[in-house]
Formats: structure tokens, sequence, C-alpha cells
């Protein structure tokens, strides 16, 4: 059976415009959260976001290129860049066939969407720019990276909400597993953060209200928690066939051993336990790893109420004793909910932390709930030798995704 | 400000150029004009003139000079139908 590794890591987020800064800034519990910079906030009741801060698309691109890119599609573009870049990877002709791309996103091109229908319904100007569709398909991510990296494999764009960054890795993976393509660069992006996005999660009632201070509005697993923080961004890895790897001398930060997927089939909103616990199942038994064998779960811990509350509950019915030993933290009180970015930004966490022995902190924990008590290592990062991690991606719609990697 | 320099405003524009660096008897082929750009210009045109400009109407231009010509044609055309497509500003 081939194998697939990872062997590089691109990421731009509200805590780090590359995989290095990204990881300090988680290890040191830096919030990337804050009052929103983007656009006028007024109208909104909730005004905090983990925004991308001070990003020129001008360092990245020329003039030309950024018309054609909204900036979820710039935010993919310069995480595959990175991991493309960290992996030395540079596919020849013959290569180029056997190189391929899965990007998910939970948004596509938003902001372009937003101010097209700006002009259109509330200026009444009936003349929409030419490259509007090109800026708004979910599939423009995708096709950018391959026509910019000359990948002429395999490609998908996945739009599942909040899986969709963890279902892309997992289909990258599995066309690397079953022989369809030697090379994969794979991850999400997205750009949430417009007045339209915000307006329609407020109207759902499941933000955080960033009441006091903004940068601590996210809390998961903490019981005064009070919801989600939309954040924005796009996590890129380079995943390759093991032996592709080696031949190249390429540095390998793990191997991915399980990728589970299960759907709740039951509540458009509402988690179960079932289904994650499934979907955690399923994972471990690709991996061929024991429960026990697991030393660390990227939560999906969004800080609402009922996610950390029947995550906690699904770790313990797959983990079992081993749930109250086992290391959890949800990095989301950082780098926000970045929705289809959210589970490549979290399984690049997780990577990081085995590469480096450092385990990032649940931050902003101030209260125990006695309906979360697994260790969510609080407020301080842990240096611990790490063999292997496990990633969890719950989206609306009741779709679970789940990751697990192991040291090589 | 002319036709003339409106036009090379409208196809820096969209060729991300600053005009200068358009000259007028530059052809699109030097400027590197793609299909989409070549929308873009349509595009760029009828924002600066405030016209709508037919599907046929950009058919065969091939140069900068071919679209100054073609708008004072059409604005001549206008005038003496009695429309006014000369712009305010």
């Amino acid at each position: 059976m081939r194998r697939v590794v990872v062997t590089g890591v691109g990421v731009i987020s509200a805590v780090g415009q590359t995989a290095v800064e990204f990881f300090e800034n988680l290890i040191h519990a830096r919030s990337g959260v804050g009052e929103i910079t983007h656009f006028p906030t007024e109208g909104l009741t909730v005004t905090v976001a983990a925004e991308v801060k001070a990003f020129d698309p001008s360092a990245y691109f020329t003039a030309k290129q950024v018309g054609l890119l909204d900036r979820f599609a710039q935010f993919a573009l310069v995480a595959a860049r990175e991991a493309l870049l960290d992996s030395g990877f540079s596919p020849t002709e013959a290569e180029s066939e056997r190189f391929g791309v899965a990007i998910g996103t939970s948004f596509g091109g938003m902001e372009t969407l937003e101010a097209g229908y700006e002009r259109l319904y509330g200026e009444r100007n009936l003349r929409l720019h030419p490259l509007t569709i090109p800026r708004i398909m979910y599939n423009a991510a995708a096709s950018q990276i391959s026509m910019f990296f000359a990948a002429r494999g395999p490609i998908l764009a996945i739009s599942t909400a909040c899986a969709s960054g963890a279902q892309a890795i997992g289909w990258a993976y599995q066309q690397i597993k079953y022989g369809y393509a030697d090379v994969m660069l794979a991850g999400g992006a997205d750009a949430p953060i417009t007045f339209g996005v915000m307006k329609a999660w407020e109207a759902l009632r499941v933000l955080a209200s960033g009441r006091g201070d903004p940068a601590r509005a996210c809390r998961p697993f903490s019981r005064d928690r009070d919801g989600l923080v939309v954040g924005e961004g796009a996590a890129v890895l380079l995943l390759e066939e093991y032996a592709h790897a080696r031949a190249r001398g390429a540095r390998i930060y793990a191997e991915i051993v399980g990728y589970g997927v299960s759907a709740d089939a039951g509540h458009i909103t509402d988690p179960s336990i079932e289904g994650p616990a499934s979907a955690m199942r399923a994972a471990l038994a690709e991996a061929r790893l024991a429960p026990e064998e697991v030393d660390y779960i990227n939560a999906h811990g969004t800080a609402t109420k009922a996610n950390d509350r029947l995550e906690t509950e699904a770790i313990k019915c797959v983990f079992g004793p081993h749930a109250r030993r086992v290391a959890i933290s949800s990095t989301k009180a950082l780098h926000g909910h970045t929705m289809g970015a959210a589970g490549a930004l979290e399984f690049a966490a997780a990577l990081l932390a085995l590469q480096r022995g450092i385990i990032p902190p649940t931050a902003h924990y101030t209260e125990p709930d006695p309906e979360c008590d697994l260790d969510y290592v609080p407020n301080c990062a842990r240096e611990q030798k790490l063999e292997v991690v496990l990633s969890n991606s719950f989206a609306f719609g009741g779709i679970n995704a789940v990751l697990v990697a192991r040291r090589v | 400000m002319t036709v003339q320099e409106r036009v090379i405003r409208a196809i820096a524009r969209a060729c991300h150029l600053d005009p200068e660096q358009v000259h007028p008897e530059a052809t699109f082929e030097e400027l590197g004009v793609d299909s989409l750009m070549g929308l873009e210009i349509v595009f760029e045109l009828e924002e600066e003139f405030k016209v709508s400009i037919p599907e046929n109407l950009a058919v065969g231009m091939r140069s900068v000079r071919d679209v100054i010509e073609r708008l004072r044609t059409l604005f001549h055309d206008a005038g003496e139908l009695g429309y006014s497509l000369e712009p305010s500003s």
C-alpha cells in the first residue's frame, strides 16, 4: 500500500502569515481576534472577528493577477506557495501530470459577490464587472493553484462548510494512496468576514458576543463560553507519496494514516455525539491505531455551548478511559473559526505540534464546565513528545471529518 | 479630456497599466490582451463613457486606435440622431 506523507506546510491566518509565525503565536496564546477593521461595523451586533491583518496582495501578486483573485483565492495561493517552497518540490513536465490540487472553501468569493450585489441592488447599477464569475466561483482557489504551480493531475474544490479543509486533505490523501497522484497541494481557504456573512451568522445566534476584552471573545470548553468567532485565512499542505519524498530527500512532517468521514443524518445545525464518534472511529480503524495511541487531539472546539459539550461526549465514547489522559486543545480561541479553512489550518497546527513536540493550548480558558471535564491544555502550551495526532472537523449539515497523522 | 485620452485611460485600467504605458498605436497583442481582458476593456469603456457597447461593436478591433475611431464614429452617429452620448464630465 502506498503511504502518504506531508512534506510542506503553508499557513496564512489572523495569528501569522507563515506557518512558523502561526505556530509561535499559538503556543504563546497570542490572540488574533479583535474588532473588525475591514469595513464599517455600523449595523452589526457582533463586531469581533479574527482578521488577517495588514495583508498586502501586491506583496504576492501583480495588479493583473489581483484583478482575477478574490481574497479567499489570494489566501489559498499564498499558503500553497509557502507549502511548495517549504517542501522543496518543483514538478518536472512529467511529474506535473501526477501533481494535483484539492481546496476546500465554505464561502468562496464572498467579498466579490457582496461588492457585486451592492452595485446591483444597492446602487441599481446594472453593469457588473466581467471578472465577477471567475472571482466568485468556489473552484477559483483550486484552479488558480493548478495554474500558478503547473499541477495538471487530479483536482477538486470541496464545499462542506467547516469540514471543507479536512475533506480536501482527506480526498488528496486518497488520491495518492490509491495511485491517482504522487503529489498533491491540499487544504482550505475562506474570507468570510464581510458585512453580509457576519449578519447571517448573527441571525443564527451562534456568535460570541465579544463583550469585555474582544481578544478573549472565543473561549472553547470554558464554562463561560458564549459562541464562535468568525475567522479567515488558509492552510495548504504538500502531500506526497512516501517513496517519492524519500527519493528526493524531503523533510517529512508526518504520515497521514487515517481519514474518517460520517454524516449525522440528523439535524442541519445541531451537532450529535454519534456522528463525530463514528468519524473518529473510522479514522482510527483506517490508521490501525488503538485509541490509547493518540497523544493529542486538535478539537473542533468552536466554543458554542453545544459543540464543545457534544464533542467532549463523543471523545469519551471513542477513547474510553484514555479520554481523560489524551491532551485536547482548540486553537480556534486564537485564530477564530476559519470555516472552510478550519480543517486544514487545525490539522496544520497538529502537525506542527507533532514536529515541535509542543501542544498549543486552549486559550482564554477561565473556568471548568462540569460537562466539559477533559484535559484541554488550558492557557499554557505543553511540551510533550507526540507520536500520533488527530484533528476533528465537524460541519453544519452534520458532516464529520477526522484526520490522523503519525510520526515517521 | 479628449476621447482619445479617455479611451486610453479606460484601456489602461483594464490592462492594469499606467495611461502613459498605453500608446494610441499599440495593438492589443502588444498589450497582452486575452479574451477576459477584452471584456474588461469593454467594461471600462462603458464605465468611462456611461454607454452600453453592443457585442458586435468590439468585433475586429485590434488596436487602441481602432477603439478610438470606433467610439468617435459612435458618438458622431448618435449626435446625428439627436442622442447625446458625450458624457458630462
